[in-house]
């Protein structure tokens, strides 16, 4: 323990400036806060793997999104053949895996990565080593997983059976291409990247809050995100469960769904669907969560039934657990437990429904504001709607057995997805944009690209109800004329391309107003555009890379917006200071952060490389091994400070509460006990 | 939800940045974990349950094959060293580098004899004719049993890493909270172990 006196180094790593001098040479010193790439491939900041997340889901989202218009064009005309049957199975495939596992969970952690520790006011997440680490495992395993489709041949490794990949199907016998294993381990290793970034993001709720902010101060997204984190938490090792039973299957000859052996198909339905349905609230929570920020800001009221809000969140996280089975309605399992997950799936339904009409009384009688974040929310409100009910249909057991396998169920999903999820994070992108990278994006193109999309949307999905009402299957790559397939078909093709085109008009967005930012020509957004509620407003725009300049008391729920407005003698609200007084400037530099990582990513690189190993060689698993071993080694023996800052602390590396949280420094006397 | 009810008294913490729990996060970060791996023995525990029975005509089955003293002899020593850790962590506590690098080197020898146990039954099983492809008994059997020793594995690694820790000088009563940590995740594949043999070794007889 040795007192080091402190020189005033301010922390200026995002402008790229970097105070280092001299870097003593040797295999575990930490990083330099330098700029560019390596600024972003070090990077232990939340924001910037929030955003890394972000724009890895968003890559993601496209390439699903090119599989998806392949089969609306195979499925345009009938009798087309511009996808084999074989291939067809391969695209539907990876669209339903890209777009759940590699689109759909990386914006959601998007969001909780960049807005959990902000919406708290913690300076970063508990750990934030531990935080990159998972989005590089996260993004090696996506990228793992997209290899299949050319190694080994163009289309001949991809995985085919499905995203809920049902044994035995699955087995050597009727899957004989490397495109399973692929799948089981690619989703293995995204699947510790969830498990990993849920620990840390349960800690970081439980245990970083500012002073004040009980849990029921709390933000609703926080709430909703947190809710995502516990159930990924007990719903990764079910899928991790059955993923290693069908890997042991494939790759060792286990016999776990081998039937010849007497093996239960069923087991995997159940460990599929334990996992399966609870990743379906891992997906929608978050959406919701950012339609509650968005609904208030725009309505100015706060949030209808905060408390009921919170709880039926909750309600939704358990009983999201009960109601696995109704996808295995058409399976045998008895009429006890399909009766009785008839029931819970109706009982589901219910918090739903609290929170849709929580949203509608907020804005009931509030001055709404119809920008495109708000445009985007309401319509998940009335989007999701339709996708709920649809899905209430499917509680009914006599009803869902006529519907299984038809496209009703497809347009059920992409509803409550397409409609609850994506549109929702739209709307989150529009509404945080400023807050993340200081510049507005245009409403114009906003709100038209919003009209395309809804309507691209409900053009695709919509006549999908019909068409599987009149009996069309899904997963089939075609259908004979005549069977009056034909029309509805035509337009969902169209309504997907003019999803895609909506799509396209939302990164010429980002690029156009990027430009007009840079020559000037839109004002700057300032800490607080919206005039919004919550802490993340509190600071300025982009976020500095300390987030806050001194720890916030929190008092009341929607803190930022009562340190704004108060009420006058005679009832009225009215603004007692504007956002830019209350509003951090950013200007406090002498903030302790943990210094940037090089190993998290080359512990991360070792896991694709042991998938490769684990189907091509074996001996390719010594390599990454030694890489994933590697890497820990030099992560629990790197310094914990950057060896030209004394000031940085790390949080992981010490484990004492005082540390866990980076502190601040009085501006004058800056002495510091530095623990090496 | 247990933990709502603890925050609202830990805010009264007057010292500034304590954690909002009074836990440091790496403790909390490993009762998380640990709590998520539940699930995962639950699932291979199911798994298990799901499969113990379904044997070829010839095939033996689990009474016949499981050796119940020499087992339960193993599981006591796995226990044993439950016992091993605490003292470790106290001895450290109390600043005794000596004490604890005895009793942390005794706690990873137990575990080792304990999954050498493991492989000494492994290979009796082989000889005896239960392959891991032989059924689905013998395929879940192993996997499960596997998946336990496997975290043993981990954990006689992490231990030892203290140890040498300590021959470099690098162990004090600072890095306690360290070896607590390290000592939850012994006692959970204890407890894990309780459960499996229960289920996998005496329910059948």
């Amino acid at each position: 323990m040795a007192v080091v006196e402190q020189e005033e180094a301010p922390l200026e790593l995002e402008s790229g400036e970097d105070q280092v001098t001299e870097r003593p040479l040797g295999a575990f010193t930490r990083p330099g806060g330098g700029g560019g790439w390596r600024s972003w491939l070090f990077t232990v900041d939340h924001k910037k793997i929030g955003i890394m997340y972000g724009a890895a889901g968003l890559l993601f989202f496209i390439i699903g999104g090119i599989y998806a218009l392949f089969m609306r064009l195979q499925l345009a005309r009938p009798n087309n053949s511009i996808l084999s049957a074989e291939t067809y199975n391969q695209v539907f495939t990876m669209h339903g895996v890209v777009m759940i596992f590699l689109a759909a969970i990386p914006l959601g952690a998007a969001f909780s990565n960049y807005l959990i520790p902000l919406q708290i006011g913690a300076r970063d997440v508990a750990f934030p080593r531990l935080n990159a680490f998972s989005f590089w495992v996260f993004l090696g395993g996506g990228l793992f997983l997209l290899t299949s489709m050319f190694i080994g041949g163009w289309w001949e490794n991809a995985p085919d059976g499905g995203w809920f990949a049902y044994s035995p199907n699955t087995g050597v016998l009727f899957s004989p291409s490397k495109g399973i294993d692929f799948f089981a381990i690619g989703l293995q290793i995204t699947g510790i990247a969830s498990l990993v970034g849920a620990i840390n993001l349960i800690v970081t709720v439980l245990n970083m809050r500012s002073p004040g902010m009980t849990l029921m101060k709390m933000p609703v997204l926080t709430w909703m995100l947190f809710i995502v984190q516990l159930l990924l938490l007990f719903a990764m090792p079910v899928i991790s469960v059955a993923l290693f039973l069908l890997t042991f299957d494939r790759l060792f000859d286990a016999n776990f769904f081998n039937v010849a052996q007497g093996a239960d198909p069923l087991l995997w339905q159940h460990l599929f669907w334990i996992f399966g349905h609870p990743e379906v609230y891992i997906l929608i929570l978050p959406s919701f969560g950012v339609i509650s920020e968005i609904i208030p800001t725009f309505s100015r009221k706060p949030i209808f039934g905060y408390p009921f809000m919170i709880f039926s969140g909750i309600a939704i996280g358990f009983m999201g657990w009960g109601v696995w089975a109704h996808h295995m309605f058409a399976s045998g399992i008895g009429p006890v437990a399909v009766a009785a997950f008839s029931v819970s799936t109706m009982f589901i339904a219910v918090p739903t429904g609290v929170k849709i009409l929580n949203w509608l009384a907020t804005m009931w009688g509030g001055r709404i504001r119809f920008t495109t974040p708000m445009l985007y929310a309401t319509s998940v409100v009335a989007m999701f709607t339709i996708g709920g009910l649809s899905g209430v249909t499917h509680s009914l057991a006599a009803a869902d057995t006529q519907q299984t396998d038809t496209y009703y169920i497809v347009a059920h999903f992409h509803y409550v997805i397409f409609g609850g999820i994506i549109l929702g994070f739209f709307g989150g992108f529009y509404f945080w944009w400023p807050k993340m990278f200081g510049y507005f994006l245009s409403e114009k193109i906003g709100k038209s690209s919003f009209w395309v999309m809804v309507i691209g949307f409900n053009l695709t999905f919509g006549p999908m109800h019909i068409l599987g009402l009149q009996g069309m299957s899904r997963r089939i790559q075609t259908y004979s004329e005549g069977q009056g397939f034909d029309l509805w078909n035509l337009v969902a093709t169209i309504g997907a391309f003019l999803i895609a085109v909506a799509t396209a008009m939302f990164i010429a967005n980002v690029f156009i107003s990027w430009r007009a930012h840079r020559a000037g020509k839109t004002p700057a957004p300032g800490p607080d555009p919206w005039d919004a509620r919550s802490l993340e407003w509190m600071t300025a725009s982009p976020v500095p890379e300390h987030n806050f300049d001194e720890t916030i008391e929190v008092e009341r729920q929607d803190e930022f917006w009562h340190r704004k407005w108060g009420k006058d003698e005679t009832g009225r609200v009215v603004r007692r200071a504007t956002a830019e007084e209350v509003a951090h400037d950013g200007s406090n530099t002498n903030v302790h952060l943990p210094s940037p990582s090089y190993w998290p990513i080359v512990a991360a690189l070792g896991l694709p490389i042991i998938g490769y190993g684990l189907i091509y060689n074996l001996w390719l698993c010594v390599v990454g091994g030694l890489f994933v071993l590697g890497g820990l080694y030099g992560w629990v023996f790197e310094p914990v400070d950057d060896p030209n800052d004394d000031g940085h602390h790390d949080h992981e590396a010490h484990g004492t509460s005082e540390e866990t949280r980076a502190e601040e420094v009085d501006e004058n006397s800056s002495e510091e006990v530095s623990v090496d | 939800m247990t933990e709502t009810a603890t925050t609202e008294t830990s805010n009264d913490h007057s010292e500034d940045h304590v954690s909002t729990l009074g836990v440091s996060n790496d403790k909390l970060g490993m009762w998380v974990f640990l709590g998520s791996d539940c699930l995962l023995f639950g699932g291979l525990i199911s798994t298990y349950m799901l499969y113990k029975d379904r044997i070829g005509p010839d095939d033996l089955g689990p009474e016949e094959m499981f050796d119940i003293p020499f087992t339960s002899v193993s599981s006591f020593v796995l226990l044993m060293s439950s016992l091993t850790v605490v003292l470790a962590i106290t001895a450290l506590r109390r600043n005794d580098i000596r004490r604890c690098r005895i009793w942390l080197l005794s706690t990873a020898i137990l575990g080792a004899i304990f999954v050498g146990g493991q492989v000494y039954e492994f290979t009796v099983f082989y000889r005896e004719g239960l392959g891991y492809t032989t059924n689905l008994f013998g395929t879940s059997f192993f996997t499960l049993t596997g998946f336990h020793g496997v975290h043993v594995s981990v954990g006689i690694i992490m231990l030892m890493s203290m140890y040498i820790q300590s021959m470099r000088g690098k162990l004090t009563s600072a890095n306690e909270e360290k070896l607590e940590i390290i000592g939850l995740y012994w006692h959970f594949v204890d407890v894990v172990w309780i459960v499996i043999f229960t289920i996998v070794y005496l329910f059948p007889q």
